[in-house]
């Protein structure tokens, strides 16, 4: 079997410009979002219940197949074992602050947007043990940690993620950036990102806090998935974005979308883009924020914000972690703990002598100037996919568009910071400046 | 491995050489004390580590001071306390205040806000035998306090950190963020946005493994404000959201009631609480 998520890691690059999420095909042609009209692509039309047969193909290959499902209050990503375990029938709000899901008046496997979680817990866990230490008589020896173990019979798991957004795709396209291009490849993301195959969904409805049309990154899936399904009200619109996933496609049960089909696809497809009302100026967005950096409007921010991690949690771009030695009372028996860490953890910029960003104010400036500003001097690109996570679960509702807008309205260019920028975090990787 | 070979390849330390551990009690309900008595697996190790020299919870075998360390449970509330916490203090290398009760005045410091004569009044047929004092005071609003373990009860992997790290003589690793961040990389759904719960976790140190939210119920405060909370922010949302102040005081108001962060916000938030009065408490350090 071919590595498919490498199939389509290096398809992607291959049609990746390297600007960042600007990988669409001419805008001006194709309407607001970009997408191709709807003959040029290859659908294929499928019956709801094949979804259970791809998930069965998937199981029998030995993927662990991954998607949303109800949980208490929210849709979560977990395992799937069958159509049954997905949120058929459900719908949900968001605004900034707030989420609430219920049963809505359709039958429809997918029509929700994004859920708190982030396929970033599995390729980017939360908690990996990196390294293992133990002393005896004679002296230490060392092994890898747990995450980073074969099995006994040396095979490892593969992942297959079912319901991905076209903002999470991006999320993923500038995670591979972090993880795995530069000098410093991560082997835990790698591992488990090369074996993962992607099950893209168009979305065909937007939250409140959706503006992936700002970030250019959605709401039409573009590339980076394997297939990639848009669910029609009997069926779903299926397309290969891979050869590992045409030959997945081959073993359903599917025929030729017709072209009312396709029609009806693309409709819901415009529904989505029509509904999201949330915009963010990307616009010269890097100086604008980095020539502002004492803008009263971060004081401002600072009295509303909580500094309490949630933003960059649920942020599936965000990549900060910190790295622990954890011994046993003995001493003799050392784990490295890897977790994630928050920029806005306060212990985060501690170094020698002190707290680095020792007020809310310098934390919350920090996120955002790297997020969408010196991300972009790192890695090409903004690091937002307008996906709107941080914006519904910031328990006080802080909206980092309209942050951004507070500035832009009227900018004050007391201090400014000149390229080049320093490393944001301690953890990021710097480009290459021939790269 | 068990505990033979470990003796053979760490630091051979004697009775008489092994650092000695104390543990004294003050107006507290024995939980964090017995956290220690919990680590059941490590309790051993513990013991080759340290003299376990006055633990009244584990034997009434005591030694006299000087302790090496003393690890201190509960608060001030009696004349005779205060007095007691003095002379801990002077026979006390390392003090170490555990849980809510000693680092913030526990519950009991709900006093504060009461007339501890009527208490009196109302529990006792004859409370002239009571020497008690009208407050309930942290165990650093009397003696130098040289590390706060927080909690209710601590956390006994906490307390085992502290330990270890002032046996290694390295700063104990006790973590300083909100609640929200250990939720999080759980996988915890927040049950104030997702149910619309007053949940006080942004504010509050994290320490117990984000345990409530995990059980689909709020945080309510055991471990304490994190580091910089922004209470007042969190609150005015809250109300905003139209969570009443009889159902944010109590919140804010309880195990570390007295913590200044939450005092100062409970005042804020409690419509009954009058701005001109003087409120008894005395500030309590933080983190």
């Amino acid at each position: 079997m071919p590595c498919y998520a490498k199939e389509s890691i290096d398809k992607y690059r291959s049609q990746q410009p390297h600007d960042g999420l600007s990988n669409v095909e001419d805008t001006s042609a194709a309407g607001l979002n970009g997408s191709p009209t709807a003959d040029e692509r290859d659908y294929r039309f499928v019956e709801k219940r094949e979804l259970n047969s791809l998930i069965a193909l998937l199981r029998a290959d030995a993927f662990r197949v991954l998607g949303p499902r109800v949980e208490d209050a929210a849709i979560v990503y977990d395992e799937l074992e069958s159509l049954e375990d997905l949120p058929q029938g459900y719908v949900e709000t968001q605004s900034p602050g707030r989420y609430r899901i219920e049963k809505g008046d359709h039958e429809n496997f997918f029509q929700f947007t994004v859920s708190p979680n982030s396929w970033k817990q599995f390729l980017f866990p939360a908690r990996v043990s990196l390294a293992r230490a133990k002393k005896d008589r004679d002296g230490w020896s060392f092994a890898e940690g747990d995450d980073l173990q074969q099995d006994a019979d040396g095979r490892r798991e593969k992942l297959a993620f079912v319901g991905v957004r076209a903002c999470e795709l991006a999320a993923i396209a500038i995670q591979d950036r972090v993880f795995l291009e530069g000098p410093y490849v991560d082997p835990v993301y790698q591992r488990r990102r090369e074996s993962t195959f992607i099950v893209a969904v168009n979305c065909t409805t937007a939250a409140d806090t959706c503006f992936c049309t700002s970030t250019d990154s959605g709401p039409k899936c573009r590339q980076g998935f394997d297939l990639s399904m848009t669910e029609l009200p009997h069926g779903f619109l299926l397309e290969a974005g891979s050869q590992v996933g045409g030959s997945y496609l081959e073993k359903l049960e599917s025929r030729p979308a017709n072209p009312s089909e396709i029609e009806s696809g693309f409709r819901l497809e415009q529904q989505a883009v029509q509904q999201i009302r949330k915009q963010l100026d990307t616009h010269d967005l890097r100086d604008l924020l980095l020539n502002n950096l004492d803008h009263p409007h971060w004081d401002q921010v600072a009295t509303r914000c909580l500094s309490c991690t949630n933003c960059t949690m649920v942020c599936p771009t965000c990549f900060c972690s910190s790295v622990h030695d954890v011994a046993d009372l003995s001493g003799d028996n050392v784990e490295r703990i890897r977790q994630w860490d928050s920029c806005f953890n306060l212990d985060f910029s501690y170094t020698k002598g002190g707290t680095v960003r020792d007020n809310t104010r310098s934390r919350y400036r920090q996120w955002l100037t790297h997020k969408l500003g010196s991300w972009q001097d790192q890695f090409d690109s903004l690091g937002c996919v307008g996906c709107g996570r941080c914006i519904t679960w910031c328990p006080v509702g802080i909206d980092l568009t309209e942050e951004v807008q507070a500035i832009r309205v009227k900018p004050t260019s007391k201090r400014t910071l000149s390229t080049p920028v320093e490393p944001a975090v301690a953890t990021c990787v710097v480009k290459d400046e021939d790269d | 491995m068990n505990g033979s070979q470990t003796a053979t390849h760490s630091v051979a330390q004697t009775e008489a050489t092994k650092p000695s551990l104390a543990v004294f009690k003050f107006a507290s309900c024995d939980g964090c004390q017995l956290q220690l008595l919990s680590c059941e697996d490590e309790l051993l190790p513990l013991a080759e580590k340290v003299k376990i020299a006055y633990f009244l919870e584990a034997s009434s075998h005591i030694e006299p001071g000087p302790y090496d360390i003393a690890l201190v449970e509960g608060s001030i509330t009696t004349s005779a306390d205060r007095e007691r916490i003095q002379k801990v203090r002077q026979e006390s290398r390392y003090l170490i205040t555990i849980g809510a009760c000693a680092t913030s005045a526990g519950i009991q410091s709900l006093r504060n806000w009461s007339d501890h004569a009527e208490f009196l009044r109302y529990v006792y047929a004859d409370p002239g035998y009571l020497k008690t004092l009208s407050t309930s005071t942290a165990i650093s609003d009397h003696v130098t306090v040289d590390f706060e373990l927080r909690g209710c009860p601590i956390n006994r992997f906490q307390l085992l950190e502290v330990l270890q790290a002032l046996l290694a003589g390295r700063r104990p690793r006790t973590p300083g963020h909100s609640v929200c961040l250990d939720c999080k990389r759980q996988g915890t759904i927040c049950v104030a946005v997702a149910k619309g719960e007053a949940c006080i976790g942004p504010i509050t140190q994290a320490g117990c493994g984000a345990l409530c939210p995990a059980y689909h119920r709020g945080c309510y405060g055991c471990f304490g404000p994190a580091a910089q909370s922004n209470c007042e922010a969190l609150c005015e949302h809250y109300l905003k959201d139209r969570i009443a102040p009889e159902r944010l005081v109590p919140l804010l108001r309880n195990f570390n009631a007295s913590a200044t962060e939450f005092r100062d916000a409970g005042d804020r938030v409690d419509p009954n609480s009058d701005p001109g009065q003087p409120i008894k408490n005395t500030p309590s350090p933080t983190r």
